[in-house]
């Protein structure tokens, strides 16, 4: 549904975005990644047509943005960063603007409103001014907006900013749902976000695609990932390191934490080790040795470490507007 | 054509609803029929009941002035406002062309700028009750006066485009409506003639100003060239604002 390619734009002599390509498919919800500054929003303002690409092409559906932007942009629900809205109107008001500006009249727009309306959970401000509600409430008035046409493509920027734990945790399950039937692409700096609610995720930096994958296949890349964590008592420090060190799976074993009753110990597995083979290969010696294990799990690998070692490269520069 | 007919009326309505529910609007109706009142029946050297005379001479000829400062007092939110709230990314996502947006708030700040010399209808009863005037002159000064509206309005549209800031919007918008009137003032056009001998000249900024043009309306005369004059400064300055916007995008 989504097509980009080779998308570029620069302001002034600053290079924003950088040839950046990917594509996004129906039943997709791409998590787009980055540090501040990084080239998110600026793509995604490319993306909905706001501004013009200095160089490559964005396609929705069948339309380019910049050739038919009309029927390209009919397809796109957008939601900006910080969910701007008109502060003199009420959140009906607002609603039944978005939807006219659809397309929408009569009976269909009316129904429009009240589904997106229960939807986001707006009915008690529904006759509230903007300029009053709460932060949350001005978010959500702005998601049902994007929402209002039941697109088929959702382009949503930080969609979580601001929300509280039990919000942000409703906007994921709503993105998650709604990804089975459209192709959705929001950007975040929050990672646990990722592993809710994406299929595939993009960590972009500096302009430019560094990462691309599924999140467990982007925590593949963490320096934890498949590593084994094991607290015992019963055993020190040195003699678990020895005794460790003889398993054919394991390459190293770092103390994390000596104490007089147990020890806590990650133990890194051999490239070629298989999934599952160096913990049951620490459990055997455990039971061998008569060590009393307390914790033993294999490690998934953490997106967050990822994440810094993939952008750890000073502070990116300021995003432009 | 119809649907690009639906998106104007769509963003007009908005934005009439936006001057309606803040105090913009109602504070402008009263300032704007005070001071019409005002100009028309205490101020200048013949003022309404001295003058003599059944006509509204004595209030349409306040009106460049008064909408020097109130007209940009309208337009300055147009796009600033958009661009301050961020608003302007949600409208231009919009599967709607810039021109319709740009048109469709054209349009509202021009109907309730019409609205406001419409609810100054109790000087015509007035004059008529008075006397008997030429009402085609009258009705033809409205009309002139609403061309007169719309070309201040569509520079303060423009100006609006340039900067997030209403207030250096405001000014930017007095400053240009000013001179489209200095440049047929009569101590303007005289001071000219005696710098230059080429009455083209002279011609050629005094064909500029609202002045010269709005004249034509107030003896009663609906010359082409007058409209021609405001509709195109209309078209200019819209055009003109739809290129500044394009340009903030491109970045």
């Amino acid at each position: 549904m989504i097509k980009v390619q080779n998308l570029s734009k620069s302001f002034g002599p600053k290079v924003a975005v950088n040839g950046v390509s990917f594509t996004v498919e129906r039943g997709e919800v791409l998590g787009f990644l980055g540090p501040n500054g990084a080239g998110k929003s600026t793509t995604m303002r490319m993306v909905t047509g706001f501004i013009p690409p200095s160089a490559g092409t964005v396609r929705i559906g069948e339309f380019d943005i910049i050739e038919q932007p009309i029927p390209a942009k009919r397809l796109i629900g957008y939601l900006p960063e910080n969910a701007p809205a008109y502060t003199d109107m009420t959140v009906y008001g607002f609603l039944n603007f978005t939807a006219e500006l659809r397309g929408l009249r009569g009976d269909g727009k009316t129904k429009a409103i009240h589904r997106v309306v229960e939807m986001c959970f707006l009915e008690s401000v529904l006759y509230q001014s903007v300029e009053t509600l709460s932060k949350g409430y001005r978010h959500r008035t702005c998601f049902a907006q994007s929402i209002i046409h039941d697109p088929d493509v959702l382009v949503l920027d930080e969609p979580t900013d601001g929300l509280d734990p039990n919000q942000k945790h409703e906007v994921r399950g709503l993105i998650r749902r709604m990804g089975v039937r459209k192709a959705i692409v929001f950007s975040t700096h929050i990672l646990e976000e990722v592993e809710a609610a994406c299929t595939r995720a993009i960590i972009i930096d500096r302009g430019q695609i560094v990462a691309n994958g599924t999140p467990a296949e982007l925590k593949q890349r963490s320096e934890v990932a498949g590593a084994v964590t094991l607290r015992v008592g019963g055993v020190n420090a040195s003699a678990l390191g020895q005794k460790i060190s003889q398993l054919s799976g394991a390459r190293k074993t770092t103390v994390l934490k000596d104490e007089q009753s147990c020890v806590t110990a990650r133990i890194y597995p051999q490239p070629n080790c298989r999934n599952g083979e160096l913990a049951r290969g620490i459990y055997e010696t455990a039971a061998r040795e008569g060590w009393k294990i307390e914790e033993l799990h294999t490690e998934e690998g953490r997106l967050d470490e990822v994440f810094r070692s993939i952008t750890m490269s000073d502070t990116a520069p300021e995003e432009g507007k | 054509m119809n649907t690009s007919f639906g998106n104007i009326k769509a963003v007009a309505k908005r934005e009439l609803i936006g001057y309606f529910s803040s105090p913009v609007a109602y504070v402008f109706l009263v300032i704007f029929l005070l001071l019409s009142g005002f100009f028309t029946f205490m101020v200048g050297g013949a003022p309404f009941f001295k003058f003599g005379q059944a006509s509204l001479v004595t209030f349409f000829i306040w009106q460049p002035w008064m909408f020097l400062f109130l007209v940009p007092a309208v337009g300055m939110r147009l796009w600033s406002e958009e661009r301050r709230l961020g608003t302007m990314e949600l409208l231009l996502t919009m599967p709607i062309t810039s021109w319709q947006a740009i048109v469709g708030k054209f349009l509202a700040s021009w109907l309730f700028l019409a609205l406001a010399l419409f609810l100054t209808f109790p000087l015509v009863m007035t004059v008529n009750y008075l006397g008997s005037p030429d009402n085609g002159v009258i009705f033809c000064s409205y009309i002139g006066c609403l061309f007169m509206a719309g070309g201040y309005l569509a520079i303060s549209c423009m100006t609006s485009a340039i900067t997030r800031n209403q207030v250096v919007s405001f000014i930017l918008s007095v400053v240009i409506c000013l001179f489209l009137i200095l440049a047929g003032f009569p101590p303007i056009t005289e001071f000219l003639s005696r710098l230059t001998s080429k009455p083209w000249i002279v011609d050629g900024v005094a064909a500029l100003s609202v002045i010269t043009h709005f004249e034509g309306f107030q003896k009663g005369v609906l010359d082409s060239r007058d409209v021609i004059f405001f509709l195109s400064l209309i078209g200019f300055s819209l055009f003109t604002t739809g290129v500044i916007l394009r340009g903030h995008r491109a970045g």
